[in-house]
């Protein structure tokens, strides 16, 4: 098949120009991502590579380091107005979060609070491509872990605090929890959010409970889509850098939530409570049980 | 994981600093910046012992055209030759005067 036989179809030819007009945030490193989301010109880059806030821990273990310990962060501006972005890289150490890769995080999240309680408006914008805390630094990175939760709650009083999963690694463990707590939440399909990744619940509860190899039904589970239409997460989007920027934008424009989602607890226990776990449940079956639409 | 070091001569400074790629899965990432010594310096840490010659042979050639004097890092997670060639002439060109 020749190209030019693509655009006998007008709308097949649309639908081509607009994939080839996008710019892939999964194919992006995690600095060129937070680069992309500010405006052109706008991004520095605090505690970056040549600052070497390495991890101490990986050396020590044989494991190679990197020297920005896999986390971004990024001051700029994103339409005009000042912005953070925390970015987490998935390519090192499946984006695990270390003691000093949380650190910079939580560090990041309480400058923010500083700015806003001395009257300094600051979004702050979190990329969340982690595997959950790196067990090579297990207790430490545990700890700081619990810090980011504590630091997005503290932070989320003044501004809304917007999670971003865009795959493929995904987003699970401690970091899962930071991303229920964000005021919200933007997926792209390709995404994953769960507390514990399938190949995790596999190895704890034996292939007849999860076939972590099955990736169609591991995403009709815990994918962006599915995630999105079962209410946790607030916006879907197709891979591209513009759209993830509108989506941040629509979403600081909206405000603070009436109620954050970690906050709905009689929801959710209602929510639960529709299910009979005597029976089989599948991904489109709990789609109906939880609409989008049904949360508050 | 093994530490390698390296020391090529130089003929002249560098004025700016650059970093490229990541430590992922056959990738590797670089740190170039300018140095105090009238030398290259280059400290490699990679994930795969046993192939201080081929890191030799890849830097050998990459030196034999940058002759600055450079303070480089090079964290590496299995990048195979050509991929860290890559990686060299990348950073390289982002300091080029």
């Amino acid at each position: 098949m020749t190209p030019t036989e693509h655009c006998t179809d007008p709308t097949a030819a649309e639908r081509r120009d607009r994939f080839l007009s996008r710019r892939s945030v999964i194919e992006m490193r995690a600095r060129e991502r937070a680069q992309a989301l500010l405006d052109p010109g706008s991004f520095r880059e605090l505690l970056g590579p040549f600052d070497r806030l390495e991890s101490p821990w990986l050396p020590l273990q044989g494991i190679v380091p990197e020297s920005d310990d896999g986390v971004v962060i990024a001051r700029g501006e994103l339409a005009g107005k000042p912005a953070v972005i925390m970015a987490i890289e998935g390519a090192f150490q499946g984006g695990s979060m270390g003691e000093v890769s949380a650190s910079k995080i939580a560090a990041a999240l309480r400058l923010a609070r500083g700015d806003w309680e001395s009257g300094k408006a600051i979004l702050p914008v979190l990329l969340l491509e982690t595997g959950g805390v790196r067990l090579q630094e297990a207790n430490l990175g545990e700890a700081v872990v619990a810090e980011i939760h504590a630091e997005i709650i503290a932070l989320r009083r003044h501004v809304p605090v917007i999670g971003v999963i865009h795959g493929m690694v995904g987003c699970f463990g401690g970091m899962s929890i930071a991303a229920g707590l964000c005021s919200y939440l933007v997926v792209l399909p390709q995404a994953r959010l769960g507390l514990n990744g399938p190949e995790v619940i596999e190895q704890e509860a034996g292939i007849d409970e999860l076939d972590a190899g099955d990736k169609q039904m591991i995403w009709s589970l815990m994918g962006g889509e599915q995630r999105y239409e079962t209410g946790f997460a607030d916006a879907l989007i197709e891979d591209d850098a513009e759209q993830l920027r509108q989506a941040i934008r629509d979403l600081a424009a909206r405000g603070l939530p009436a109620r954050h989602r970690s906050e709905a607890v009689d929801d959710y226990q209602r929510r639960l409570a529709k299910i009979d776990p005597t029976r089989p449940l599948d991904g489109p079956a709990l789609r109906r049980l939880w609409p989008q639409g049904d949360r508050q | 994981m093994e530490t390698l070091n390296f020391e090529y001569e130089a003929k002249g400074p560098l004025t700016r600093r650059a970093h490229v790629g990541v430590v992922g899965s056959g990738d590797l990432e670089v740190l170039i910046e300018p140095a105090d010594k009238p030398i290259a310096q280059v400290r490699v840490r990679t994930s795969v012992s046993g192939y201080a010659q081929v890191w030799k042979a890849v830097l050998d050639r990459f030196f034999s055209h940058f002759e600055h004097a450079a303070r480089v890092e090079i964290n590496d997670f299995g990048a195979t030759p050509g991929m860290v060639a890559l990686r060299l002439e990348q950073a390289g060109e982002l300091v080029k005067p």
